[in-house]
């Protein structure tokens, strides 16, 4: 018999605690890339190219290149310069910076659809331009973009096995340590595997939701 | 523009980097990166064939095959884009061998991550092919074509115009999640780095060399994909007119 | 021995959920015969052709062609609905021309006339291209075989969807408002290039139109659809002479007041 039953069973609330890990450093990980890609977003947007133009180039550069090696870099790199993360820290920074980059690319194309009129509007009523982004441009930019932002927070979830490799004791990680002591891969691995299929799917699902809901208030 | 920039950019930090690392007395790391960096590449371009292939085959049966195999291609999609690369790469490289399939890591690795971008890649397929104005279906009916005939020389031409920038960016996913191999002992270019720094502790040296490279091969993928679909759009002649 | 009709409608139904579009059209059209069917938008003539041309189902009733059920095939004494080899078989005999074209943006307009008959007819690379010349000489393209469509002026693409739809030799020509989409100025060469294969080819037409005139000059019958059914239908000179039927009236003088 390939799969036991009972051994699946023994490992189900090891691998619960674990997930637990998991989920928070998923829900760090997206607060963090919600407001860094909004910063990034909006310092593309600046008019000086001193400042639009390095921070495009960071922002191209933290998508063109491997999470991992990112994790790897703020673990190891950050002690260099006296500053110490532990792993998950480190983790869900790398984490934040990397889907910030993704979130900013929803933001932006949240804020390139607010008509032009919008802009002209807050001009002639005289809205300095903090008044003008905080109640005018982001309250419309927004709602469009969450199904989108909704996808990043399934994706981000879906990379966190990634921080096993600097052994912050997430899921995979606990369930490479049960595989290695017992010599049984297949039950905490295809439970690990259960536990995202099912998570993404019912994320899914509300993201439809959401948009459904939206694309309802955009109709009215 | 854009990517134009990022190419020179990618360019000019390569070299910058190459040079800062040679004059620094960082050249022995070179040759070893560089060597990962090809395993690096063979993995993207493999899994890029795997990828393209399972894409094509999921996204078509999803559409017109009878049910059997279009639910198959449902569970396909629905499996490798629900769960993570690094389970679907650890559980062929952990579980496979339990059923006593044993493939060489390297083969483990080009099928996981293959099949992991194929199952996004089957969605491009379809919403391009979806795409393709009714009308060009409905001048093969005229035309009496049968539906592999106006899927093969009509519809999928067509739609493959639509397909390249979206393919693009999940090449670019591709290269980047090629570095989770090196955590079934793959000695690609993130190994590489791993092997490096537990040696010589030049962290920051090392990992930046490192990003540089993956991001010009990045770089090299952005435009080549621009290149095929300048290609494409002018074999078409800008348009499809009226 | 009476002529065969070379299409013929018995008593077809089409409807969309609760909508009916067609209610038990019955249709004759002999051999050679040139149809114009006008009418209010709305009124199911465009269907006429889709159904013709399978790309519509129909709800009740049986499709013939020359002889022969279209919809429907004989099987152990009885009709039962065409398969898809019975529907190949059948599609031959008829062509279409769309109102928005739909020529093969990725091919010439050469490639366009040589596609279907190469994989569908199975006619050699020589012979598909020696008909495809010809059939764009006779539609006044001779000098714009390698052209895209997307260079092709509105009038010009529609002429070459003509010469692709005459490639495959069909026995029935369907014609679905195809100067609708067109400017005005461009109309004209396309009604030329219809009226020439009138006069010079033996085929059965079937147009849907809002070319009064050219209906009026060109058809040897007009049929006047409202709300699903034949309101009217006659000779020319009797449906724009002396239209029986109030609606059809109604219909031609708003028509006339357009122009």
């Amino acid at each position: 018999m390939l799969w036991d039953w009972s051994y699946a069973f023994e490992i189900l609330p090891i691998l619960a605690q674990a997930s637990l890990v998991t989920i928070q450093a998923t829900l760090l990980g997206f607060v963090l890339a919600l407001v860094l890609g909004l910063v990034f977003a909006l310092l593309r947007m600046a008019k000086s190219p001193w400042i639009a133009l390095p921070v495009a180039t960071l922002v191209e550069f933290i998508r063109s290149t491997p999470l991992l090696i990112q994790i790897f870099f703020l673990y190891f790199v950050f002690p260099e310069f006296g500053v110490s993360l532990d792993a998950f820290t480190a983790g869900v920074i790398a984490l934040g910076l990397h889907y910030g980059t993704y979130c900013a690319e929803v933001y932006r194309a949240g804020l390139d659809n607010v008509p032009r009129g919008q802009w002209e509007a807050s001009t002639a009523l005289n809205l300095s331009p903090f008044h003008t982004f905080r109640d005018i441009i982001i309250p419309q930019a927004i709602p469009p973009v969450v199904p989108a932002l909704g996808n990043y927070f399934v994706a981000l979830f879906k990379e966190t096995p990634l921080l096993s490799a600097i052994a912050v004791l997430e899921l995979m990680q606990q369930a490479k340590i049960l595989g290695s002591t017992t010599f049984r891969y297949i039950e905490p691995i295809t439970l690990v595997g259960l536990f995202f299929l099912l998570f993404s799917l019912v994320a899914s699902a509300l993201i439809r939701m959401v948009e459904r809901r939206l694309n309802r208030i955009g109709a009215r | 523009m854009v990517m134009r920039k990022l190419v020179v950019v990618a360019v000019v930090s390569f070299s910058a980097g190459l040079a800062v690392a040679s004059f620094a007395g960082f050249r022995e790391f070179i040759p070893g990166l560089l060597e990962g960096a090809l395993v690096t590449i063979q993995i993207t371009l493999a899994g890029a064939v795997v990828a393209v292939i399972c894409a094509t085959v999921a996204g078509l049966a999803k559409m017109y095959a009878p049910w059997p195999l279009r639910w198959l291609a449902v569970v396909y999609i629905e499996l490798f884009r629900g769960t993570s690369a690094l389970v679907q790469l650890f559980w062929l490289f952990f579980v496979l061998p339990l059923f006593g399939v044993t493939l060489a890591p390297m083969t483990v690795a080009i099928a996981a991550l293959g099949l992991n971008i194929g199952a996004y890649g089957a969605e491009v397929v379809r919403g391009a092919v979806a795409a393709v104005p009714r009308g060009q279906w409905e001048a093969t009916t005229a035309l009496n074509m049968s539906r592999t005939q106006a899927l093969r020389r009509i519809i999928l031409p067509q739609a493959f115009v639509a397909m390249i920038p979206p393919w693009g960016n999940l090449f670019i996913e591709l290269l980047k999640s090629t570095a989770l191999v090196s955590l079934i002992t793959i000695s690609d270019l993130a190994f590489r780095a791993q092997q490096m720094n537990q040696t010589t502790f030049r962290t920051l040296e090392i990992f930046t060399i490192v990003l540089v490279i993956y991001l010009a091969i990045a770089s090299i993928i952005t435009v080549g994909m621009r290149a095929l679909e300048q290609k494409a759009v002018g074999a078409m002649v800008r348009g499809r007119g009226h | 021995m009476t002529v065969q009709p070379m299409v013929k409608f018995d008593g077809v139904t089409k409807r969309y959920g609760a909508l009916t579009v067609l209610d038990s059209l019955d249709l004759e059209i002999m051999p050679g015969e040139k149809v114009a069917v006008i009418g209010p938008s709305g009124s199911g003539k465009t269907t006429v052709l889709r159904m013709l041309m399978t790309l519509e189902k129909i709800n009740d009733g049986v499709i013939w062609v020359d002889g022969e059920p279209l919809t429907h095939m004989h099987k152990d004494g009885r009709l039962v609905l065409a398969d898809a080899a019975h529907l190949r078989r059948m599609r031959g005999k008829i062509g279409m021309v769309f109102q928005h074209f739909n020529l093969f943006p990725h091919m010439s307009a050469l490639k366009n006339c040589m596609e279907a008959p190469v994989t569908v007819l199975k006619l050699s690379k020589e012979e598909a291209r020696a008909r495809a010349v010809e059939l764009l000489e006779m539609v006044g393209l001779a000098d714009k075989l390698d052209h895209y469509p997307a260079q092709l002026s509105g009038g010009q693409q529609q002429r070459v969807a003509i010469a692709r739809a005459l490639a495959m030799r069909p026995k029935v020509m369907l014609f679905d408002e195809v100067t609708s989409a067109l400017d005005p100025e461009l109309v004209g060469e396309v009604l030329n290039v219809i009226r020439r294969l009138g006069s010079e080819l033996d085929l059965t037409m079937l147009m849907v139109t809002h070319q009064m005139g050219f209906a009026r000059e060109f058809a040897d019958r007009v049929c006047f659809f409202y709300g699903g059914k034949i309101a009217e239908q006659g000779p020319p000179e009797q449906i724009f002479g002396q239209a029986q039927n109030e609606r059809t009236r109604q219909f031609l003088s708003a028509c006339l007041e357009a122009i």
